[in-house]
């Protein structure tokens, strides 16, 4: 089964940013885009995906508290936070919500490092995933 | 957004430019909570393009009270002016956030202009860098200056010198942000002319293509919600 992969942020040129880099990484990943906190969660439960990237920075709720909120719901999917706004403050609660703090503009070997951790952790939790 | 008829950015443009502002105001605002030692919290930016008249009537609306703005130039490719502006009132306690808070308020009054030159110069420079890296152009600008006033007033005496506004259309963004746990808040103003404007939207739609080069690709991708 594909590893499925969830890319949620208001704007789609970095959602399209993030699709690009996916792209040469994970070609065989199966992509979900949402533009809201609230379209993820209603992606979350209908297409369960392994993976998720939140933009911090969105109206309405944040990627911070989406993690949060993931955290408790889904707490076996690895989730990167990814945000300019590069505080120790914002790294920190993207830690504690159980996040990894990745910098925008996304670069290759920093969304890869974070796609192999991600890897390992479901080679654990959901051998069936590759 | 496109209240002038005589300019118009499509929705993803829009969108590629509110990244941009987003983008180079983050990494302001990191710059600024160091500063501070204190997190920064920043709100989604707004971008509209308006008349010259209704972009002074905006900051005016936002804060009617007395305010103090760092302005900068910039002139490259893309030529306009960027202002970091705070309540008159706030401006002693961005100074105490910055010196630490262990002088006496003889010394902070005497460093007030300096700080808060220094505090603008960093903030706009990074915000402004951010952007004209992302866009790949190199801007140029101008010494940090200070100007206090009436919001329309900062707007009229900073932002007219080198923008062409006989046209009428300027591209207007601003964002709010306030320090937390202290009395500081303000906003980050953003000023193009019209030839600028054009100018930019050639570059956004550059960046869009080198955005776009693989994703066009989407064979993987499932748009379920949209």
């Amino acid at each position: 089964m594909a590893t499925k992969i969830l890319i949620v942020d208001d704007s789609k040129l970095a959602r399209m940013s993030v699709s690009k880099l996916l792209t040469s990484l994970r070609p065989d990943w199966t992509r979900f885009e949402a533009a809201s906190a609230d379209e993820a969660i209603i992606l979350t439960g209908r297409e369960h995906p392994d993976v998720i990237l939140l933009d911090f920075n969105m109206p309405g709720t944040t990627g911070l508290e989406l993690a949060a909120q993931l955290q408790q719901s889904h707490p076996h999917i690895p989730v990167a936070v990814i945000s300019a706004n590069i505080q120790v403050e914002i790294v920190e609660r993207a830690q504690e919500a159980g996040a990894t703090f990745l910098a925008k503009p996304l670069t290759s070997p920093d969304l890869a490092a974070f796609l192999d951790e991600a890897q390992a952790r479901l080679s654990v939790t959901r051998p069936s995933v590759r | 957004m496109n209240a002038h008829p005589a300019v118009t950015l499509d929705d993803l443009e829009r969108d590629a430019l509110t990244e941009l502002v987003n983008l180079g105001v983050s990494r302001a605002a990191a710059s600024l909570a160091t500063m501070v030692g204190n997190e920064v919290l920043l709100a989604v930016p707004s971008v509209e393009i308006v008349s010259y008249e209704r972009a002074a009537h905006l900051m005016g609306e936002r804060d009617p009270g007395k305010l103090v703005a760092v302005h900068q130039s910039f002139n490259g490719d893309i030529s306009g002016g960027a202002l970091l502006i705070f309540p008159e009132t706030n401006s002693l306690e961005l100074v105490r956030a910055i010196t630490g808070g262990e002088l006496p308020l003889e010394d902070i009054l005497a460093l007030e202009q300096e700080a808060l030159a220094e505090t603008g110069n960093i903030v706009l420079n990074g915000c402004l860098a951010t952007i004209a890296n992302m866009l790949q152009r190199t801007l140029k600008v101008s010494l940090p200056e200070i100007v206090y006033g009436s919001a329309a007033e900062i707007f009229n005496n900073s932002m007219l010198s080198g923008l062409s506004a006989d046209d009428g259309a300027v591209l207007f963004l601003y964002i709010n942000f306030s320090v937390r746990h202290r009395a500081i808040q303000g906003y980050i103003a953003m000023l193009m002319d019209l030839p600028s404007l054009v100018a930019l939207r050639g570059l956004i739609g550059s960046l869009i293509l080198r955005t776009s080069d693989d994703a066009s690709d989407d064979r993987n991708s499932n748009h379920a919600v949209h």
